[in-house]
């Protein structure tokens, strides 16, 4: 099970700022674990976000994005107590949505 | 007899210019790592481990099925908003000066009944120690933006404060080093960042206000136990037990000189 990531959303002046935190380890596929083995890869993949059921962001990640991503954006438009809604999908075929409210 | 003088002259010109010029260079690119810094701030993700460190506050484990939330970090038991700028401080009922970590697992051992000789003896990236350094995280958190006071009243705390001074000045291993060898200066740096003058106040919040922290190059979460544990490894002395009295001691130093300065844990580090 996926961790839940802290998404925080601020409008201002009609401008709508989204900041989200992942919880993800984002491994890349090419180190090693201590035994020499490859470690496989394991990342997210997709990503969308929804602002008040309209997407405003979809995402095509690869390896190179790192453990626990960061992703902050400004949307034109959204009010406050719109709701932001995050979801993932990673190369294992693990999904995880979150969602906050504008403030 | 002119001419040598103005080649002297000159040459201390050049010399001058160099230097000035390095410096701008290293101030620059100080505030480079400033400004990295800074931005890193926003979105840390220590506090994806603040979040789960307070849910394993909250959960029953261990042989009695017990929490931690009735666990006393010194301000009485279950009182964890600004227990840590307090931090390390004496315990009557262990009769003993313990730092944050070590008094969880005194907690973890009462309340819960867990045996912690495993925990102890295992590594600090392993699943073993995780529960810790997010509990560290979020016991931290629960001081931001508090002063830190560690009291240096009590003979033990006194006492403790005393042996992380002689062992910041204690030199050994095969490199001859001691925690002064780097920190002992003020205005020193290590490759291009800046080596906190520990004794001072302002050089030991440095390190004591922003630890325990996430690590972007590595991806961690570090408690201070953590970082203690890599200074010793880093000056190639023998690895120290971790919560051993030897970690409190150079806690206490650090705290103890830290007094006044506002906790900004968790921290996040390059």
């Amino acid at each position: 099970m996926a961790n839940p990531m802290k998404i925080r959303a601020t409008n201002k002046d009609g401008i709508t700022e989204i900041k989200i935190l992942m919880n993800h380890e984002m491994e890349t596929g090419q180190r090693k674990d201590a035994s020499g083995n490859l470690i496989p890869a394991w990342f997210i993949n997709e990503v969308n976000v929804d602002l008040n059921g309209k997407s405003v962001l979809k995402a095509e990640w690869g390896p190179s994005v790192s453990k626990n991503p960061y992703m902050a954006f400004k949307v034109k438009g959204g009010k406050a107590g719109d709701k932001v809604v995050c979801t993932w999908t990673d190369n294992k075929g693990d999904k995880r949505t979150d969602e906050a409210t504008v403030s | 007899m002119r001419a040598p003088h103005i080649k002297a002259s000159l040459f201390v010109v050049i010399a001058l210019a160099f230097s000035v010029s390095s410096q701008a260079q290293q101030d620059s690119t100080s505030a480079g790592i400033e400004a990295y810094r800074e931005a890193l701030q926003d979105g840390n993700p220590a506090d994806l481990y603040v979040d789960s460190g307070a849910e394993i506050w909250k959960k029953k484990a261990g042989p009695k099925e017990a929490s931690l939330e009735k666990c006393d970090l010194g301000l009485g038991p279950g009182k964890v908003k600004g227990a840590y700028a307090q931090l390390p401080r004496y315990f009557k009922d262990t009769n003993k000066v313990q730092d944050l970590e070590s008094r969880l697992l005194t907690c973890m051992e009462k309340l819960q009944g867990v045996d912690t000789t495993e925990i102890v003896k295992a590594a600090f990236s392993s699943p073993k120690k995780a529960d810790l350094v997010a509990l560290s995280a979020y016991i931290s958190a629960e001081s931001k933006g508090m002063k830190v006071k560690v009291s240096l009243a009590h003979p033990k705390e006194r006492q403790m404060y005393d042996l992380g001074r002689r062992l910041f000045y204690y030199e050994a291993g095969p490199y001859d080093f001691a925690c002064a060898t780097c920190h002992g200066q003020d205005g020193k740096r290590i490759r291009l960042q800046d080596l906190p003058y520990i004794p001072s106040a302002e050089g030991a919040a440095k390190g004591w206000t922003t630890w325990p922290a996430y690590r972007v190059s590595s991806g961690q979460m570090w408690s201070m136990q953590w970082r203690i544990n890599d200074c010793f490894r880093q000056q190639r002395f023998p690895e120290p037990i971790y919560a051993s009295d030897v970690t409190v001691a150079i806690s206490s130093f650090m705290a103890g000189n830290s007094n006044g300065s506002v906790m900004q844990t968790p921290g996040i580090k390059r």
